[in-house]
């Protein structure tokens, strides 16, 4: 870290500051992409966590988490922020970071920061007639002036790209048309069976091979962040609990775990163990559900009746504990609701033989089909480089070779109290995407029965005041949910509610990812690509 | 045996809560009397409707996943004849509106409820579907699907059980028994209306 | 043996000895017409139901069980439903094509089914030409597929139907080839004689190791052809949402429903009737009380028993096999069924000459 900090400081520019998270630099607008480009290019930070918009009142500006792939504990904190509050303009980094691009539209749709030479700043959660920026503090939110709009945004509004240069010191707008009028056009969803809630892609076609894929996100943009900063921390709980349901325990984790990083306290040793547990079989109910659905949409049902089957078995335990099926709501800020069920380690040490047990006839039904495997071998190739660059990180990003395991790179938790394997495949294919859920299975199951058995007495929760005020600071918490690196980025000013939440989703960027690998290949793939990076809309959305 | 009755074979009658009110209304519908053979062929017709229901596959988030439960192997929803989940809201008959709609969805929810072919039925699953749950607060959420189309069957919970789905869709089986096919209530579909929504000029259709 | 012909020459000279003979054609037609048309509706019903019950089986699920006695009924309150559904009137849709595309698909159907041998002496119309005639008249139901796509003005019909009209052509061809190794160990068309010369050994005994792969790829194209199972890319469901016949409800939905089933009893008929012995019992030469036995047994009962055989296998590849993608369907038909289909002829006419 010392070094970096001198490397720094010989910039000449731009404030330093250490923090948890790393470094802290500050740079002044016009600085940024220069910086950027220099960490990225000279210094190998080659991935970008995520990027979080900000209305500081006066200013708006924007954070860069910044990490290397090779060195990932490291973080450095980029900031830089204008204050031009009608026009502000920053610099896209679109080049640098390809997830970037992304993001970027999120900050421009949320914050209206305007971000130059980015090739498309079109809004991407709220319809094009949406008036505001919502996230910004001084957004109107009178609902007169965004009624419930009552037909379809018009189809040339929506591919109408606009992107904005600087040209002699002037901002220059152009715009263009997403698809040509030879192209023949196809919307897959919003309400669609194989888009897994309510993504919608619009993919131009060349007969069955498809040309160029659009995604179109916002179909069940719950405004989340904004609600978050009206809420009390318990009460954003909640809240992260619905982003995605599927790993919503391990998202409420991250979010408990924000707090106690910021009030200095730590869960005591049993609930650390069974948070842990919890997350493991909440990861595995995922990868069920996920590998279920990908057999679903290759055609084969029964696979997804089977996996929703062993999925009821996890359902159970959790019903029996936290009361909750699919919502646990069972940690909180310090620790657990209550003490774990009495059956709780007996039903689980009945369902790791079981769930081995019918892995292998998984792998029987599945696995080792022919049409199954001839359908997944060597299509949807994402190599390492390009997964990194995307930010698509969790077994989508395993299955590529890239080692981003938050549990094994920053432990939380009692992952640093047992023995497991991070499963890496090198292949990058769909095959690799598709196998390497069924190993986590494995290795989930591996930590569990490590844990299970070793459970310390204890408290189960650390007292809290009544009423939690997180001091003044930035938080912020990586976790590894079902689909990859959860970061929840916590802004406070000292009071009863954050001053800005941010969730940093592991399924916006997959869709990215989606969009880059799908091209030349065929509408079957397409929807067997979806279902192999396994995303999930509504933590797309917030 | 009586015309009109809300007794169903899947579910015991005395298991229900709400008797009272769907009592009242059939002893509205006796009152006039009927016509023995009308009031037959109206039960037969009726019976094969409330046993026959297609669920349209439609789900937008948390509710979706329980949806999906209720249609595996556990809590198999085939017994009572729904699990032909069909894509096409052409050739469903109900639709369960699982998860949050946003102003951006209100739209195509409203849409797929038109596409839909007569007689449809609309459950509204979960607190959000109800009235905006947890997310009542939020700038661009719904507050309530009936906003958008009429409701039969509200399931609270966030999510519900599959089981209180279950119960949901016996309800709504019950409420398709007691329906009148040989009369439409007034109101329910003027001429003039339709006509007028087919010759709106269409977004999706420009190309 | 329960031979119909007696019960149909019964009826036959019943009619001519009170009508005139133009007269009495004319009844024994709507007879037919009407006796078939029902036989297609139950028949449809009961495959709609057993499907149900065996996916509910392969899948740990119980299936219907609510509506009537273990569910038997639920199949009727379906059709009493669909009957009464509104049709939609699709907006710049061509509306002759898209009515008309529905019929064809069930006319397609409803005649190779009037074709069949279901049981010694009950066959509608026995051709000199009937294997023929079968094949024929199965495949016409193509032609409303490409109508119900194109004529529904939607981009998911559109798809569905070309990948309909490219995957049905191909399997055509090897159905036939190896319908056409049958045809050459038999030496005749006619359904009829086909059965008939099966009474001592079914040709799958028959015609050695070429009749068993004969029958292998019959069953895999004739599966092709009814756009079920690993094949269903038409209506690929998780693709594009209900392929050819998104836009189509109430009971024109109904007819495509009912011809999907349809379909898969005709092809598991013809196959029985042409490798299983259709009607005729099992016997076995030299074992004459076995025969005997055997013989007891009605012989429309051999007939459905062998005919949903061929059913349940085809169920049983569909509820567990993942779907294949367009260039593996087409791939596996012209550089794998079809090579196989031609080298059997080849080895099958080798085996009737020596």
């Amino acid at each position: 870290m010392g070094t970096m900090k001198n490397k720094l400081a010989t910039l000449g520019y731009g404030q330093i500051e250490e923090g948890k998270n790393g470094l802290t630099f500050t740079v002044p607008a016009e600085k940024s992409y220069e910086t950027a480009h220099w960490l990225r290019f000279d210094e190998g930070f080659d991935y970008l966590f995520d990027l979080v918009g900000m209305d500081y009142g006066d200013r708006l500006g924007v954070i860069y988490y910044l990490s290397r792939s090779k060195d990932p504990a490291t973080m450095l904190v980029l900031k830089t922020d204008t204050p031009d509050r009608e026009k502000p303009e920053l610099d896209s980094v679109h080049a640098l970071w390809e997830s970037a691009n992304l993001y970027e539209r999120e900050v421009y749709d949320f914050f209206g920061i305007i971000f130059l030479n980015h090739p498309d700043m079109r809004r991407i959660f709220l319809r094009a007639d949406w008036k505001g920026h919502p996230l910004r503090k001084d957004y109107d939110t009178d609902p007169i002036l965004n009624p419930v709009p009552q037909r379809n945004e018009f189809l040339s509004e929506m591919e109408r790209v606009p992107s904005f240069t600087l040209q002699m010191g002037q901002e220059v707008e152009e715009s263009h048309k997403l698809f040509g009028h030879d192209e023949y056009v196809v919307n897959f969803g919003p309400q669609h069976p194989a888009m897994h809630g309510v993504l919608h892609l619009r993919v131009s076609l060349d007969g069955e091979i498809i040309r160029k894929v659009d995604p179109n996100f916002g179909y069940i943009h719950r405004g989340i962040e904004k609600m978050c900063e009206g809420y009390t921390y318990p009460q954003i709980l909640h809240l992260a609990d619905r982003l995605d349901y599927l790993s919503g325990t391990i998202n409420r984790h991250a979010v408990c775990l924000c707090c106690e990083q910021a009030l200095g306290i730590q869960a005591p040793p049993r609930a650390q163990y069974v948070r842990t547990i919890l997350d493991e079989l909440t990861r595995i109910a995922s990868h069920l559900l996920g590998w279920g659905c990908m057999c679903m949409d290759m055609g084969s049902i029964t696979a997804f009746v089977y996996g929703m089957r062993d999925r009821e078995k996890i359902m159970d335990i959790f019903e029996e504990t936290a009361g909750g099926r699919l919502m646990v709501n069972y940690s909180v800020i310090g620790g657990l609701a209550q003490d774990i069920h009495p059956d709780f380690q007996r039903k689980v040490k009945e369902f790791i033989p079981y769930m081995r047990r019918m892995l292998r006839e998984h792998h029987l039904l599945f696995t080792g089909n022919p049409i199954a495997r001839g359908r997944m071998e060597g299509i949807g190739y994402l190599p390492e480089q390009e997964a990194i660059s995307l930010g698509a990180t969790g077994p989508s990003g395993r299955a590529s070779g890239w080692h981003n395991d938050i549990r094994k790179i920053a432990p939380y938790a009692a992952y640093d109290k047992v023995d497991f394997e991070e499963v890496l495949r090198p292949g990058g294919l769909t095959f690799d995407r598709y196998i390497i859920r069924l190993d986590e299975i494995e290795e989930s199951l591996r930590i569990i029965e490590q844990l299970i058995d070793s459970m310390p007495e204890g408290p189960y929760a650390e007292k809290t005041k009544a009423i939690i005020k997180l001091p003044e600071g930035e938080y912020l918490q990586r976790v590894e949910n079902a689909r990859g690196q959860f970061g929840v980025h916590i802004t406070s000013r000292g009071g009863k509610t954050p001053f800005r939440v941010k969730f940093r989703s592991p399924s916006l960027v997959l869709v990215g990812a989606l969009k880059a690998i799908a091209p030349k290949t065929k509408v079957a793939d397409l929807i067997m690509l979806g279902a192999s990076l396994d995303y999930v809309i509504p933590c797309i959305d917030r | 045996m009586e015309i009109k009755d809300i007794r169903i074979r899947n579910m015991k009658y005395e298991e229900f809560r709400d008797n009272e009110y769907l009592e009242s209304y059939v002893d509205e519908l006796r009152k006039n009397g009927v016509n023995i053979f009308v009031g037959k062929i109206n039960d037969f017709i009726n019976w094969g409707r409330s046993n026959s229901v297609w669920p349209l596959t439609f789900a937008t988030s948390c509710c979706g996943i329980e949806f999906m439960c209720v249609g595996a192997a556990r809590t198999d929803f085939a017994r009572f004849g729904w699990e032909v989940t069909r894509n096409s809201p052409r050739q469903a008959d109900v639709i369960f509106v699982c998860g949050t709609i946003v102003h951006k969805m209100a739209p195509v929810l409203k849409r797929l409820y038109d596409q839909m072919a007569e007689p449809k039925y609309v459950m509204a699953i979960g607190s959000c579907a109800i009235g905006g749950g947890p997310f009542k607060n939020s700038y661009h959420v719904v507050k309530g699907v009936n906003e958008i189309i009429p409701v039969d069957v509200y399931v609270p919970g966030c999510p519900p059980r599959p089981d209180a789905m279950l119960y949901g869709m016996m309800q709504l089986s019950r409420k398709i028994k007691v329906q009148d096919f040989f009369r439409l209530p007034e109101g329910t579909w003027p001429e003039n209306e339709c006509e007028s929504l087919n010759n709106q000029p269409d977004g999706d259709n420009e190309k | 043996m329960l031979d119909f012909s007696n019960v149909t020459n019964w009826i036959d000279t019943t009619l001519h000895r009170y009508l005139s003979d133009g007269w009495a054609l004319a009844t024994e037609f709507v007879l037919i017409a009407l006796m078939l048309l029902i036989a297609y509706a139950i028949l449809a019903l009961v495959l709609i139901y057993m499907e149900r019950k065996v996916c509910a089986f392969f899948q740990c699920r119980i299936g219907p069980n609510r509506v009537g006695k273990w569910g038997l009924l639920q199949s009727v309150a379906d059709m009493v439903k669909i009957l009464l559904k509104e049709l939609v009137h699709i907006n710049r849709a061509d509306h002759f094509l898209f009515r008309v595309a529905s019929f064809v698909v069930i006319i397609g159907s409803i005649c190779t089914f009037g074709a069949l041998p279901f049981a010694k002496g009950l066959q509608a119309i026995d051709f000199n030409v009937g294997v023929f005639y079968l094949l024929a008249v199965s495949s016409v139901g193509v032609v409303g597929i490409l109508l119900a796509g194109w004529s529904s003005n939607s981009k998911y019909t559109m798809i569905g139907a070309m990948r309909s009209g490219a995957q049905l052509i191909s399997y055509e061809i090897s159905a036939g080839l190896s319908v056409l190794a049958v045809v050459i160990l038999a030496g005749t068309m006619q359904v009829s004689e086909i059965v008939a010369l099966q009474t001592d050994r079914w040709f799958i005994f028959q015609g050695h190791i070429p009749a068993c792969i004969a029958f292998l790829t019959y069953l895999i194209a004739g599966h092709a052809e009814t756009n079920r199972g690993p094949f269903d890319l038409p209506e690929a469901e998780s693709e594009l949402t209900a392929g050819y016949h998104t836009e189509y409800s109430g009971i024109q939905f109904g007819f495509f429903y009912l011809a999907e089933y349809m379909n898969m009893f005709i092809i598991a008929a013809i196959g029985s009737t042409l490798f299983l012995g259709g009607w005729m019992p099992l016997h076995i030469p030299g074992w004459e009380s076995f025969n005997h036995v055997m013989d007891l047994v009605p012989s429309f009962i051999w007939f459905f028993g062998k005919t949903f055989f061929c059913i349940f296998l085809a169920l049983w590849v569909r509820w567990s096999f993942p779907r294949l993608r367009i260039d593996q369907l087409l791939s596996l038909e012209w550089k794998v069924l079809m090579p196989i289909c031609l080298v059997n002829l080849v080895l099958m006419s080798l085996v009737v000459i020596f």
